[in-house]
């Protein structure tokens, strides 16, 4: 999958599964300022894309994930 | 299989880590029946996780100080099952001015909110459900302890709270008994689920962990404690009540032990 496919995929999943509003989804948001999605919201946006993109991600590096881009680079890294 | 034909109610499911999706799915592998409950805005990871588990299991929500919550779980169940063989309580919650450090400041509200969710709550689900499992013959209860027979840091009203579900299993347990109703918790090790991370401080005890456990501990893995949940809940532990059974790799027997940095923990 091209880089901005998974961005695509993943604006629509933030959009219809956690119900946050298009225009404010950038790349650099971050999720918990810009977007707020609290810590729980966290938790299932990290399974959401488990499911949608059919990727594992490790506590280890779902710590490094606080804006859009940083989670489309995880799932780029995930995809391989 | 251990648990052919037994239906059971598993609370406190929130992700595929959680302690009670580890019971269930072990459940449905030793053949039992299970039925998730949900709380709150996390009912919406429940029925995602309920997708992760070996077979389909139905998401029903619960929010276990609501009565007209638990009368419909019961009308639900009575309806779908007939009766009920056992049920898992894997709820706890203390606001945060109860817990990591605020013992002295902590507000009574949130001292005796601690107390209401996370130990009262045992009976209030052990009293909702026990029509269904005198229907069944008799059942068992299990919930799940840290164990705070002494102080620890940052746990608080949360361990106060802990101290007294281990004294409402045992009133449970006298009360149940005559209906052949078994009531016992697992005093389990640090576990790296949403509700322990929202503790200050209490992943570092890993590090206790980590020095004293003769067996070892993993503290990304519930497979073990939610192993022992289903032997309580099978006809293998008929004759245990009022238990609480530590599965925490043995730290509770051990005083201290040398870390890797050469300390003592
Ligand atoms: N993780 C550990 O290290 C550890 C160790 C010993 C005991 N425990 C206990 O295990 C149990 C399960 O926790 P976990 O660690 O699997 O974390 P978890 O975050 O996966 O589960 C906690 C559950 O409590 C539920 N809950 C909170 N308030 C509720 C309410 N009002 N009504 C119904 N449900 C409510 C949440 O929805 C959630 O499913 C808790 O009682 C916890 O104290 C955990």
């Amino acid at each position: 999958m091209e880089r901005s496919e998974i961005e695509a995929k993943l604006t629509d999943l933030l959009v219809d599964e956690l119900g946050l509003e298009r225009d404010k989804i950038a790349s650099e948001a971050k999720f918990e300022e810009d977007l707020e999605v609290d810590s729980l919201g966290v938790v299932e946006l990290l399974m959401a894309i488990e499911d949608n993109f059919d990727v594992k991600i490790p506590d280890e590096d779902a710590e490094n994930i606080t804006t859009v881009s940083e989670a489309v680079d995880i799932i780029v890294s995930k995809l391989g | 299989m251990l648990l052919e034909g037994k239906r059971l109610v598993i609370t406190g499911v929130l992700t595929d880590g959680s302690i009670a999706w580890h019971t269930a799915r072990v459940a449905q592998e030793q053949g039992a029946e299970v039925v998730l409950t949900g709380f709150g805005r996390g009912i919406r990871l429940t029925q995602r996780s309920a997708g992760r588990l070996p077979r389909p299991a139905e998401v029903i929500e619960l929010d276990i100080n609501d009565e007209s919550h638990m009368d419909a779980l019961v009308a639900h169940l009575r309806e779908q099952w007939g009766a009920v063989d056992g049920a898992l309580h894997a709820i706890a919650f203390a606001p945060d001015d109860a817990l990591g450090g605020n013992f002295l400041t902590a507000p009574a509200e949130s001292a005796s909110t601690a107390f209401l969710t996370s130990a009262f709550s045992y009976k209030t689900l052990a009293a909702g459900l026990q029509p269904l499992m005198s229907e069944a013959g008799g059942g068992s209860l299990v919930t799940l302890d840290f164990d705070n027979s002494q102080a620890w840091p940052s746990y608080d009203w949360m361990g106060v709270a802990k101290s007294a579900l281990q004294s409402v299993t045992r009133y449970l347990a006298r009360d149940l008994g005559p209906d052949n109703i078994r009531v016992n918790a697992i005093s389990a090790g640090p576990l790296g689920t949403v509700a322990a991370k929202s503790i200050p401080g209490f992943m570092q005890y890993n590090d206790v962990w980590a020095a004293r456990a003769p067996l070892g501990w993993d503290t990304a893995d519930p497979g073990p404690v939610a192993n022992m949940a289903c032997v309580l809940f099978s006809d293998l532990a008929t004759m245990v009540t009022g238990e609480v059974i530590h599965v925490d790799g043995g730290v509770h027997a051990i005083a201290a032990g040398f870390g890797e940095d050469g300390a003592v923990h």
